[in-house]
């Protein structure tokens, strides 16, 4: 899923690094990822995994790092 | 947040094509997930317009992001809202989340300016943070509920 994740960033997160070569912790808004992007981004993590992303996720948390999304779609690809 | 700042103040620059390429890409997806109903009827009013009418609406709300100093709360884009005016100008309105944001950091109200070029669009927002008022049920000032 991460690899995945990356491949999005790296099409629509504007980051001012190779996305597919960042860290799963490393914080994405210090990389010069936008609000902008980052609904973007959330768009197409919607697409790839069929999701929807809630209200209550819209946080800046939630798509601040690889691992934060990767748990955020677990979440919501199998919840509890 | 600082309790003796009188005034707040955000800021945001937002580039029109790519606002236009998420239009493009993500389409009603994109529309509806950030702009109110109000919004899109104003913003779709003049095709040739759209995409910097709908740039500068998504740098105010994101002024009002940054004026609210959000840190990991849950704001949907949805509950930051640019109302014009009879008059022409524009209004932020706040719904929801934002609004219980705004009144527990104490702001009673909104400045808005917003501008576009060909190629980016703008917006400024100075709130004012004031006891002795509040926001109403609606997000706007009581001092002005027009």
């Amino acid at each position: 899923m991460k690899d995945e994740i990356r491949e999005i960033l790296h099409e629509h997160g504007k980051l001012t690094r190779d996305a597919r070569a960042i860290d799963e912790d490393e914080d994405l808004y210090q990389v010069g990822m936008t609000s902008h992007a980052s609904v973007n981004v959330m768009l197409a993590l919607e697409s790839r995994f069929n999701i929807e992303f809630p209200d209550r996720m819209l946080r800046r948390g939630v798509f601040g790092s690889i691992s934060a999304m990767s748990a955020a779609i677990e979440q919501l690809v199998s919840p509890s | 947040m600082n309790d003796a700042l009188r005034l707040g103040v955000g800021i945001d620059l937002v580039h029109v094509g790519q606002i236009a390429s998420s239009v493009g890409q993500f389409g009603d997806r994109f529309l509806r997930r950030i702009f109110t109903d109000g919004e899109l009827g104003y913003c779709t009013g003049a095709p040739g317009q759209m995409a910097s009418r709908l740039a500068a609406r998504f740098a105010a709300k994101e002024a009002v992001r940054k004026l609210l100093r959000l840190e990991d709360q849950a704001v949907a884009w949805k509950s930051i809202e640019v109302v014009r005016a009879p008059g022409g100008w524009c209004e932020i309105v706040l719904h929801e989340e934002a609004r219980a944001l705004a009144r527990d950091a104490g702001y009673v109200g909104f400045s808005l300016s917003m501008t576009h070029e060909a190629d980016y669009a703008s917006a400024v927002v100075v709130g004012e943070r004031n006891r002795g008022r509040t926001l109403d049920n609606e997000g706007r000032d009581t001092r002005n509920p027009a």
